[in-house]
């Protein structure tokens, strides 16, 4: 499972940086906050295979870097039946009006070769009307069951040296992946690649298992399962695919937990005579903090990215809302205010959103609110929407709809912020409760 | 587990000779919340048989969207489990809370905890142990139908008293 993956610079430019790379002004820009934008228009021909066995992933990491660019809706891809030059060789002088004349803005080339198991991917991109090269060439080195990461990897430069913003498609989910009829629903955890390739299953489906959420580093998973019969917190390592329970059983149920910035803590709900309070444990010591103390619901906390905050759904007030209190505790002030009833905040990775899930007049919406509950903008509409996760940039959600009536399902779907680009994740079966892991290293 | 499925089904047996025995018919509420007898007249059944407290006493009852307070006709359900439990002190019960799909994940495992200590907590007040009675809840995991409308709605709205244990505790 464990993948080397470098990144090298290539060219003469190297000794420049990657930062002054990335900083570079060109104007080849699209300015992700505005209003409708015209995707801008790229290519990315087959890769030049540079050893024998390197053909097959030549061509398929290609398509994998198409999928996540256009994926986005903020690139369109100019189709290889349109090309007028093929790349032959990576270091050959690119030909830019073959590519001005069929108005690929952006071009990306690339070498791949394959030496055993290992795969060397180099890349570079063209700012084609500007006839110059986008940043600086680079170059990947992993295990060939890697490609995909690395061409995820490419994707990710090419993504960000446009945007300005840093990439999302290495990264993974994790899910509840759903069998069976409603009223017989077999649940087991799953985690895969952010595009839905190489799904692997976590937990068998012998007893239900919710809501799972990434350590900020991505090695370690928080879940609630009902093996004991009760809802109890579970802390998985994904590499290692160990399990250990957190919660003390006895008649408690917990649930909702997220780890907080430190990897070290976790918040979560603890009912209680049924009554549902937030608390945190220390993970090493297992000592926990009571949080709130009401006669309320307090639930779905969710850490500030430098964890001074937490973000939460309560009652309180008479229906579901959303408050945000210090992580130790305390004071909390309520931020929505809107109609209907707010649930599932969670705290976007730039930390200057939250995202939720909102109910009103039967029906169910994902949206984004400020900190401070401001500028509340509903992304979705549906029969039932809900538990938004964020990608590691901050600028894509994702999150579980699930279809009305007896063959209801559950499947994932993503969208930007904006509340463009609305689609579903492709996963083998029916999916819910995605929770996205950082960027990979 | 399997003790206990051994013990209903010896209890089932007796059942039979236990026919015309209608002390408990008392117990009025029985239809109202309880899962359809399937074809098994309530006469049929031992008064001291789980089948009887499941469909003759009524092992659920129902509650209003978002709320966890006990009707008259579910606090009528569960003075007939009181009364049931306590002539029948060998069994230990879980109360399953439930909720409808209406709702996020969550805030539902919070309210079917709320609903099943609601009816813990009646189930106490008419004098049945604490100590026999345990609450877990599933939000809207399990529900029992799926139709996405109020006729469905309703019936997923649940708190049900589940027998288990026996005298195996």
């Amino acid at each position: 499972m464990r993948k080397f993956l470098a990144a090298l610079l290539i060219g003469a430019a190297a000794a420049a940086g990657a930062g002054a790379a990335m900083a570079q002004d060109g104007p080849l820009r699209i300015e992700i906050d505005q209003g409708v934008i015209e995707p801008l228009p790229y290519a990315v021909p087959d890769f030049v295979p540079e050893t024998p066995a390197a053909a097959e992933y030549a061509a398929q990491i290609a398509r994998v870097i198409a999928a996540d660019l256009s994926g986005t809706g903020l690139f369109r891809e100019v189709p290889a039946s349109a090309h007028i030059s093929k790349v032959t060789g990576f270091d050959n002088p690119v030909k830019y009006a073959d590519w001005k004349a069929v108005n690929a803005q952006a071009l990306i080339t690339g070498a791949v070769s394959v030496n055993g198991n290992q795969l060397t991917v180099r890349f570079r991109g063209h700012d084609v009307f500007a006839e110059k090269e986008l940043g600086t060439g680079l170059q990947f080195n992993g295990t060939t069951d890697g490609w995909r990461r690395m061409a995820h990897k490419v994707a990710d430069a090419v993504y960000s040296r446009i945007t300005g913003e840093s990439g999302y498609f290495d990264s993974r989910v994790v899910y509840v992946s759903e069998s069976g009829p409603k009223n017989d629903r077999r649940k087991r955890l799953a985690v895969m690649d952010y595009d839905g390739a190489n799904v692997q299953y976590l937990t068998n489906s012998a007893s239900i298992v919710l809501a799972p959420r990434f350590s900020p580093t991505g090695d370690r998973v928080l879940y609630t399962s009902y093996e004991s019969g009760f809802p109890q917190i579970h802390v998985l390592d994904v590499g290692q695919v160990q399990r250990k329970v957190l919660s003390s059983g006895d008649g408690t149920m917990s649930f909702a937990p997220r780890f907080a910035p430190d990897g070290r803590t976790i918040v979560y709900s603890q009912t209680q005579g049924g009554n549902t309070d937030l608390y945190t444990m220390d993970i090493s010591t297992g000592a926990k903090t009571r949080l709130t103390s009401a006669p309320s619901i307090e639930t779905a906390p969710s850490f500030s990215p430098d964890g001074s905050q937490i973000v939460f759904e309560s009652d309180r007030s008479g229906s579901q809302q959303l408050y945000v209190m210090p992580a130790g505790g305390g004071e909390a002030r309520r931020i929505s205010f809107g109609e209907g009833r707010y649930g599932t905040p969670v705290w976007s990775p730039r930390g200057d959103m939250i995202a939720f899930t909102k109910q009103n007049k039967g029906r169910f919406h994902i949206g984004v609110m400020r900190t401070d509950g401001g500028e509340e903008r509903l992304l979705t509409a549906s029969f039932l929407d809900e538990g938004p996760t964020w990608a590691p940039n901050g600028r894509v959600i994702m999150f579980t709809r699930e279809s009305q009536g007896s063959a209801g399902r559950a499947l994932l779907y993503s969208v930007d912020i904006t509340g463009r680009n609305l689609k579903p994740v492709k996963t083998p079966d029916g999916a819910s409760d995605p929770a996205w892991s950082p960027l990979q290293n | 587990m399997s003790g206990m499925k051994l013990a209903i089904a010896a209890v089932a047996v007796l059942g039979l000779a236990a026919c015309s025995n209608n002390r408990w018919d008392d117990a009025a509420n029985s239809g109202a919340g309880a899962g359809a007898g399937a074809g098994l007249g309530a006469g049929a059944l031992d008064p001291a048989s789980p089948a009887y407290f499941q469909q003759t006493i009524g092992d659920r009852v129902l509650f209003a969207v978002d709320q966890s307070t006990l009707s008259p006709e579910a606090q009528g359900i569960l003075q007939g489990q009181a009364r049931w439990l306590t002539q029948n002190a060998d069994y230990v019960v879980t109360i399953e809370g439930h909720a409808d799909e209406q709702g996020t994940r969550e805030y539902n495992l919070a309210l079917g905890a709320r609903r099943a200590n609601a009816a813990r907590e009646y189930l106490i007040s008419q004098g049945v142990a604490g100590h026999r009675l345990k609450v877990v809840s599933y939000g809207k995991e399990r529900p029992l139908e799926i139709c996405s409308n109020e006729a469905c709605y309703s019936k997923n709205r649940r708190a049900v008293t589940v027998l288990a244990g026996g005298l195996t505790g």
